[in-house]
């Protein structure tokens, strides 16, 4: 599905990833997880092309994207559904507005968007809030609007960057299972954390980037010491997490 | 494609309805600078059918002929002219029609050309030259005619006038550039904070796959708009000035220095063409480069 190959990628005064090569096969669920700095948004721009590798190859399904024209960006990212941690929402469109946008950029028709708005939304959980704005819904609700525009386009991967780091540990978790739903219709799933709780409970695989390198890819628990202080020094989930 | 032309169309008049201040201030400015520029049209206009209308005037070549030169050996000299390539038509001017010329020329005060006691004219040749280089060929001719008293042309003055006439066309167009440019700058300055003020809409459409076309299209569209509206307030303004200035002072001008001015309609009619492809351009370039920063990717 996604592969690097030997990829290194340099900023000016620092590492960004060197040498790293990985699999993600299709269907996988993964978590990308390691200390801030440690080379994980550089591992995500790199999957969208928002930045170019300096060397290495790196394939989306059949293609290697490193040599792909600038032109062809946008199809390479209309297979990729991208979840933020701020979520990211149009204030001043509606929830319906807010998917319907995605399938519009795609140029779908309106009879479409119709039909399949409200499929999402339900698949989401939130077909009741479609005529909402969104600072009339909770955090959770809002992160799943914007999961409901993720995958609106059926992308074959759906990348979440810290899906869960502004939301309370309930929400979170209703967060993971929606994500897991996704994941199990075929949707592969890479998500970015620092919550160990939720990585420990849901033992899926683990690749752990420290310094631009791969130091660990296996399935099961975060292995590192909780970084993700609450305000009670408990972790993101803090005992909802158990 | 069709959906995406109307989504642009629909998006960018939403968006000029929600920035009024700015799509005015904008459309105000390249207002003021078309104007600038109208005027200036409308001047280099005349100035250039005015100059045409002088070369035509003057591009002859006019041969005095000596008293006791004959009619016969005139038509000599015509029938060597008119062979010439540079030549367009060489007449024969006897004295008698000049001297008319020269009455119907003073008008009301022909009378007093009657009480001459003896028409000063020479008879002469009047040579027509398809272009003012031609004329120093016809002079070089004409010397080696026998009975010619004098030779007379026009083509130092015309020629400096040619070059003043060419430096004011250099100036304006200077102007005229420099007055784009600037225009350019501020419609891409008033795209650029609707520009920052999506910023966040054009993210997401990026992330989701937008290509860039379909995320500058309502920026494009919003531009043109501008400049279509800017061109059609100072093409009406120019043509209003230009009404009244035919109407105060087009018949004096003629009087004075028997140049017309250039039609109303003729001057308008251009006029819109030029400022609707200025303000489209300039509309459209304003809105591409105000975007460059945000489409790099």
């Amino acid at each position: 599905m996604i592969e690097f190959k030997d990829v290194t990628k340099y900023y000016k005064s620092n590492i960004g990833l060197e040498n790293v090569s990985v699999k993600i096969e299709k269907g996988d669920f993964l978590f990308l997880v390691g200390p801030s700095g440690a080379g994980k948004s550089t591992f995500i721009k790199l999957i969208l092309k928002e930045i170019d590798a300096d060397s290495g190859s790196i394939t989306f399904g059949d293609k290697d994207i490193t040599k792909l024209s600038n032109r062809d960006i946008p199809k390479l990212r209309r297979g990729i559904g991208i979840v933020f941690q701020d979520f990211r929402l149009l204030p001043k469109k509606t929830v319906f507005e807010n998917v319907a946008f995605a399938m519009q950029i795609v140029h779908c028709t309106k009879r479409t968007i119709r039909r399949q708005v409200p499929q999402v939304l339900a698949l989401v959980g939130i077909e009741n809030k479609a005529d909402k704005y969104p600072d009339e819904l909770s955090a959770g609700e809002q992160q799943r609007v914007a999961i409901a525009r993720a995958i609106v386009n059926n992308p074959t991967v759906l990348i979440a960057d810290e899906p869960t780091g502004n939301l309370d540990p309930d929400t979170a978790w209703g967060i993971m299972r929606l994500l897991e739903h996704i994941n199990s219709r075929g949707t592969t799933i890479v998500m970015v954390t620092h919550a160990k709780d939720i990585v420990d409970k849901m033992s899926k695989r683990v690749v752990a980037i420290e310094n631009g390198h791969i130091v660990r890819d296996e399935f099961g628990a975060y292995g590192y010491e909780n970084d993700c202080k609450g305000i009670d020094g408990e972790g993101a989930l803090g005992k909802y997490g158990q | 494609m069709v959906s995406s032309i109307l989504y642009a169309i629909k998006e960018a008049f939403l968006q000029v309805g929600r920035n009024k201040g700015m799509s005015l201030a904008s459309i105000f400015s390249i207002t003021a600078m078309l104007l600038i520029l109208g005027v200036f049209f409308a001047f280099i206009v005349n100035v250039n059918v005015a100059m045409e209308g002088a070369k035509q005037e003057y591009d002859t070549v006019q041969i005095y002929l000596l008293n006791e030169t004959d009619e016969a050996s005139a038509r000599q000299m015509l029938d060597t002219l008119n062979a010439l390539p540079e030549v367009k038509e060489a007449i024969y001017l006897p004295k008698e029609e000049a001297l008319e010329q020269w009455k119907s020329q003073w008008g009301d005060s022909g009378y007093l050309l009657d009480s001459l006691a003896e028409n000063p004219l020479p008879n002469a040749i009047v040579v027509n030259v398809h272009d003012l280089v031609g004329a120093n060929a016809v002079v070089a001719k004409a010397k080696t005619f026998e009975g010619v008293e004098d030779i007379l042309y026009y083509k130092e003055t015309v020629e400096k006038l040619i070059s003043i006439t060419d430096s004011v066309k250099i100036a304006t167009m200077i102007m005229m550039i420099f007055l784009v440019i600037v225009s350019i700058v501020v419609v891409s300055n008033t795209i650029k904070l609707t520009v920052q003020a999506r910023g966040r809409e054009i993210e997401i459409m990026k992330y989701v796959g937008a290509t860039n076309w379909f995320i500058r299209g309502p920026f494009l569209v919003e531009g043109i708009l501008i400049g279509l509206f800017s061109s059609a307030i100072s093409c009406g303004i120019v043509a209003l000035i230009y009404s009244k200035v035919i109407e105060l002072v087009g018949d004096d001008l003629l009087l004075i220095i028997g140049i017309p001015l250039v039609p109303f309609e003729f001057l308008t009619k251009n006029l819109a063409v030029i400022f609707i492809a200025l303000g489209v351009s300039i509309g459209a370039a304003g809105s591409v480069f105000s975007m460059r920063r945000y489409l790099d990717t």
